[in-house]
C-alpha cells in the first residue's frame, strides 16, 4: 500500500515531485508533450523526460486559443503561463495534431521555459521512407537536446537507457497483465496513477519501485474492489483517475485500453543490437498508432478488437476530449468495426478536464448494465 | 418574366467583372467532363486543395477537390443539412465541415451538383492540416481504393534538411503510385511542360491578386474568392493560363478606367482565413456599406504564396519544398510576417480576421497574429467568429454589430 501511496502522491502533484526532484538532484527538467516524445534520449542526457497535463484551469489560454481548443491544450498553456512550470529547462513538441500544433508556435511566442524543440516526426508511419526520416528527425533530435542541455550524449547513455525504458515498459506490462488476470488486485485508479506517475519520474526510481511494487502483488492480498464487468477504455489522453473510479462504482472493472496515458505508452520493446536510432524509431513506428498517425485503414480497429478479445472485456467505453479532431474522426469506424463483431460501446466525450461526474456515472450504469455478466 | 423585370443598374453593370462568365463554363465544363469520366475511361483522383495536381495532368487523371466541392455546396447553403446528417453518422459537429459534408454527401450522392464522381485513388497532402489524412482515410474505407499520402513536414521555424530529403523521395513514391494504378509510364517530358504551365498559372494568379494594390482596388477579396477555384483545380493546365491572362486584362483595364469594386472606396482591409461561403454576398455589401473594399486576403494567394522555392526548371526536384512551406504548414509568428507584408503592400487600413471553428491551423494561432499586426502596425483589428460551410453557427446579429462598431473605430481613426 506504501507503494501505492507514492505513485498517487506524485500523479496528483507532478509539478511539486518535479520541483523538488530539481532541487535535491540538480537534474535538468524537459517538459514534453504526447507519447511519441523519444523519451529515451532525453533521459540519456541526464534529464527528466517530464510529461505536462494542464492541472484544469485556463482561464489564462484565453487570450491564445479560441473556445473551440481542447482541455489538454488550453490548460497546460494556462499553467505555463502562470509561471506553473516555470521549474521547466526546456519543452519538447513532437508534431501530432493541429492543435498541438498551433500550441507549439503559440509558446515559442509566448512561454519562457528553456529551450524549445519541435520533433517534426512523420505522420505516415507505415512506409520505408517515412521509417528513414523518423530515424533522421530521431538524430537531429538527439542534437537538440544535446545543445539544449549542453551534453555530450554517448553510444553507451543511450544504450543504458534505452535498456532502462525497456525495463520499465515490460514491468509496467506485467503489472497490467497481472491485473488483467485478477482485477481485484489493483484497483483502476491505483494502475492509472502508477501509469502516470511513471511519466514523470525520476526513472532510476521509477524501476525499483515498480519491480518492487510488481513483486508485492504475487500473493498479496486483494487492493481493488471485488471485480466488476470488465471493460476496455478506447480514446484520448486521459489525466482523470476519477474516470475509473466512476467506472469502479457503477460495477465495471477496467482491463484495457489503448491510451497514450495508458498501455500504448509502455508497448513495445526497443531492440538494442544494431543501430539505436534505428532502433528507437522502430519501436515508435511499429507500436500501436495514435489516430493523429497514419498506419494502415483498419489497424486501431483491429488492435481495439484484439485487446477487448485477449481481456475478455463484455464492451467499450470511448472516452475523449471535445474538440479533439484525430480521435472524433476515428471514432464512427470504431464503432461500427466493434458492432459488426458483437461487442458494445457507449462513447462519452469530456467538456472540461473534470466530466460532469452525474452524467458520467448515470451512463455508466446504464451502459453496464447492458452488459453481459 | 417580363412586366416586372427591372431594368438592370447601369452602375452594377459596369463594376461587373466580364470573364465571370467565361469562368461559369470552364467550371461547368471540367465538372462534366469529372461527372462523365466513367463513359470516356478517364480516372479520378480525389485530391486535397493543398496537394500537387501537376502529376495527376500529366497521367491524363481528372482531378477532383472535396474541398472546392465543400465551397460549392457552402455557396449554396447546403452546409448545415449535410453537416446535420454527418453528426447522424457519427462524426462530432466539431469537426471540419467541408470534411463533414463531403463525408455525408458521399452514400446519397448530395449537394448541388449531385455528389462528385467516384474517385479511382485518393491524394492526400497533409500541408494544409491534419484533418484530411482523417477525412481520406474514411474515404479510402468507404470507396475501398488506393491511398497516397504524401506527408509534408511542418516548418515551425524553418523546412529541415532531413524533411526535404523525405519529400522529395515521396514525390518519386507518388509518381510510382500513380503508374501503378494506371498502369502506364510518367512522361517525364510533359511533366516539365506542365510544371512551367503550373509555375505561368500560379504567377498570373499573383499578378491578378496584385491589381489590387491599386487604389481604389479593381476587385476585392470576394472575387477572388471565386476567381480562386481555377487554380485550385486545374492548376498546370494552358486553360488556368489563358484565362488568367484574361482576367488579368481586364482588371488593367478596369484600373486604367478608374472601375473599382466597391463605389466608394476609403477604407481598405484585409481577410485573414477562409471565406464564409454561405454569407460572402451579405459580407460583401454589409462592407461596402461602409464604403470598405477587402482588397486582398491570406487564402485566395496561398496558391502562389511558396512560388519562391520552386523552381520552374526543375519543377519535380523543387516542388517538395514549394509544397511543404505553404502558408498553412508554417509558424505563428512567419504567418504574422506574411501578414504584414500583405498590409504593407495593399495598404490596408484594417484586419478583419475570421475565427473559423472548422479550421485549427489557420485559427488557433490567430489571436497572436492580431496582436503582434495591432502592435507592430498599429491598425484596427476585427475578429469574427462563425465557420466556413456549416451556417448554423453563424449569428448574423451578432457579427452585424461587430463589423458595425470596427467601421466605427476605422471611421473615427
Ligand atoms: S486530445 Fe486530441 S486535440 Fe487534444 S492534444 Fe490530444 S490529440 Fe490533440
Ligand atoms: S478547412 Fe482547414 S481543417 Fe478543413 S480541410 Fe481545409 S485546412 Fe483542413
Amino acid at each position: 500500500m506504501n507503494k501505492l501511496s507514492l505513485f498517487h502522491e506524485i500523479a496528483e502533484n507532478p509539478y511539486d515531485y518535479a520541483k523538488k526532484v530539481k532541487k535535491e538532484s540538480g537534474k535538468k527538467i524537459v517538459g514534453y508533450f504526447c507519447s511519441y516524445t523519444p523519451e529515451e534520449i532525453i533521459d540519456a542526457a541526464g534529464a527528466l523526460p517530464f510529461r505536462i497535463f494542464g492541472r484544469g484551469g485556463d482561464s489564462l489560454a484565453d487570450a491564445h486559443l479560441q473556445a473551440y481548443s481542447c482541455s489538454l491544450v488550453r490548460g497546460a498553456l494556462h499553467d505555463a503561463l502562470s509561471g506553473d512550470l516555470d521549474f521547466l529547462d526546456g519543452v519538447v513538441f513532437p508534431h501530432t495534431c493541429d492543435s498541438i500544433q498551433r500550441l507549439s508556435d503559440i509558446w515559442r511566442i509566448n512561454v519562457k521555459t528553456g529551450f524549445h524543440i519541435d520533433a517534426v516526426l512523420p505522420v505516415k508511419l507505415d512506409t520505408k521512407s517515412s521509417g528513414e526520416y523518423m530515424a533522421d528527425v530521431l538524430r537531429k533530435f538527439l542534437r537538440d537536446i544535446e545543445n539544449g542541455l549542453g551534453v555530450v550524449i554517448s553510444e553507451d547513455d543511450l544504450k543504458s537507457s534505452v535498456m532502462k525504458y525497456n525495463r520499465i515498459r515490460s514491468c509496467l506490462w506485467k503489472i497490467y497483465r497481472t491485473r488483467r488476470e485478477n482485477p481485484a488486485l489493483i484497483g483502476s485508479g491505483d494502475l492509472h496513477a502508477i501509469v502516470r506517475a511513471s511519466m514523470v519520474m525520476d526513472r532510476d526510481h521509477l524501476l525499483e519501485e515498480l519491480t518492487a511494487f510488481d513483486g508485492s502483488l504475487h500473493g498479496g492480498k486483494a487492493a481493488g474492489k471485488p471485480a466488476g464487468k470488465r471493460v476496455m477504455l478506447a480514446g484520448g489522453v486521459c489525466s482523470l483517475p476519477d474516470i475509473f473510479s466512476i467506472i469502479e462504482d457503477s460495477g465495471g472493472t477496467v482491463v484495457g485500453d489503448d491510451f497514450c496515458t495508458g498501455s500504448r505508452y509502455f508497448e513495445g520493446e526497443i531492440g538494442i543490437n544494431g543501430d539505436i536510432m534505428e532502433s528507437i524509431a522502430k519501436r515508435y513506428r511499429e507500436r500501436i498508432n495514435c489516430p493523429a498517425k497514419h498506419s494502415g485503414l483498419l489497424t486501431r480497429g483491429e488492435y481495439i478488437i484484439k485487446i477487448v478479445r485477449e481481456s475478455g472485456a463484455k464492451g467499450v467505453i470511448f472516452l475523449f476530449l471535445k474538440f479533439c479532431d484525430p480521435h472524433s474522426f476515428d471514432y464512427p469506424y470504431l464503432k461500427a468495426m466493434l458492432n459488426r463483431e458483437g461487442i458494445p460501446s457507449m462513447l462519452f466525450e469530456m467538456e472540461e478536464q473534470l466530466p460532469s461526474e452525474g452524467q458520467f456515472k448515470t451512463r455508466c450504469e446504464a451502459f453496464l448494465e447492458m452488459l453481459q455478466a | 418574366m417580363t412586366g416586372n423585370s427591372q431594368a438592370p443598374d447601369p452602375e452594377k453593370e459596369k463594376r461587373k467583372i466580364k470573364s465571370v462568365k467565361k469562368m461559369k463554363e470552364i467550371m461547368t465544363n471540367y465538372y462534366m467532363e469529372a461527372k462523365t469520366a466513367e463513359q470516356t475511361g478517364k480516372k479520378v483522383a480525389w485530391i486535397t486543395s493543398g496537394g500537387p495536381v501537376e502529376p495527376l495532368i500529366v497521367m491524363d487523371i481528372i482531378p477532383v477537390y472535396p474541398e472546392n466541392h465543400g465551397a460549392m455546396i457552402g455557396a449554396s447553403k447546403m452546409g448545415g443539412a449535410l453537416c446535420e446528417k454527418s453528426e447522424e453518422m457519427g462524426y462530432s459537429r466539431d469537426l471540419c465541415s467541408y470534411a463533414r459534408a463531403d463525408i455525408a454527401c458521399a452514400p446519397v450522392n448530395g449537394g448541388p451538383i449531385g455528389g462528385l464522381p467516384r474517385p479511382d485513388m485518393l491524394v492526400c497532402c497533409n500541408n494544409i492540416c491534419g484533418t484530411v489524412l482523417k477525412w481520406y482515410e474514411v474515404q479510402a474505407r468507404y470507396f475501398n481504393v488506393p491511398l497516397f499520402i504524401l506527408d509534408t513536414p511542418f516548418s515551425h521555424t524553418g523546412f529541415s534538411d532531413e524533411a526535404r530529403k523525405y519529400v522529395r523521395k515521396q514525390v518519386d513514391e507518388y509518381i510510382d503510385f500513380l503508374e501503378m494504378v494506371c498502369g502506364k509510364k510518367c512522361d517525364y517530358d510533359r511533366m516539365a511542360e506542365v510544371g512551367k504551365l503550373s509555375v505561368q498559372g500560379q504567377r498570373l494568379w499573383q499578378a491578378v491578386l496584385d491589381t489590387a494594390a491599386h487604389k481604389p482596388a479593381p476587385m476585392s477579396a470576394f472575387d477572388a474568392f471565386f476567381h480562386l477555384a481555377l487554380i485550385v483545380t486545374l492548376r498546370g493546365t494552358s486553360v488556368v493560363v489563358d484565362y488568367y491572362t484574361e482576367l488579368l486584362a481586364e482588371m488593367k483595364e478596369r484600373t486604367a478606367s478608374g472601375i473599382s469594386a466597391v463605389p466608394n472606396e476609403k477604407y481598405r482591409l484585409l481577410w485573414d482565413n477562409l471565406p464564409i461561403w454561405y454569407r460572402t454576398k451579405w459580407l460583401s455589401e454589409k462592407f461596402a456599406a461602409h464604403d470598405a473594399c477587402l482588397v486582398a486576403d491570406t487564402y485566395t494567394s496561398a496558391w502562389c504564396g511558396s512560388l519562391k522555392y520552386i523552381n520552374e526548371n526543375d519543377f519535380l526536384g523543387t516542388m517538395a519544398e514549394g509544397y511543404s512551406r505553404i502558408y498553412l504548414n508554417i509558424g505563428v509568428d512567419e504567418m504574422a510576417e506574411t501578414v504584414m507584408e500583405m498590409i504593407d503592400k495593399y495598404d490596408a487600413d484594417g484586419l478583419v480576421m475570421h475565427s473559423n471553428r472548422s479550421c485549427k491551423p489557420y485559427s488557433l494561432g490567430q489571436y497572436d497574429i492580431q496582436r503582434i499586426v495591432q502592435e507592430k502596425r498599429k491598425i484596427p483589428t476585427l475578429m469574427i467568429e462563425a465557420d466556413m460551410v456549416d451556417e448554423r453557427s453563424f449569428a448574423e446579429s451578432q457579427i452585424e454589430t461587430r463589423i458595425d462598431a470596427f467601421m466605427e473605430v476605422l471611421k473615427a481613426g
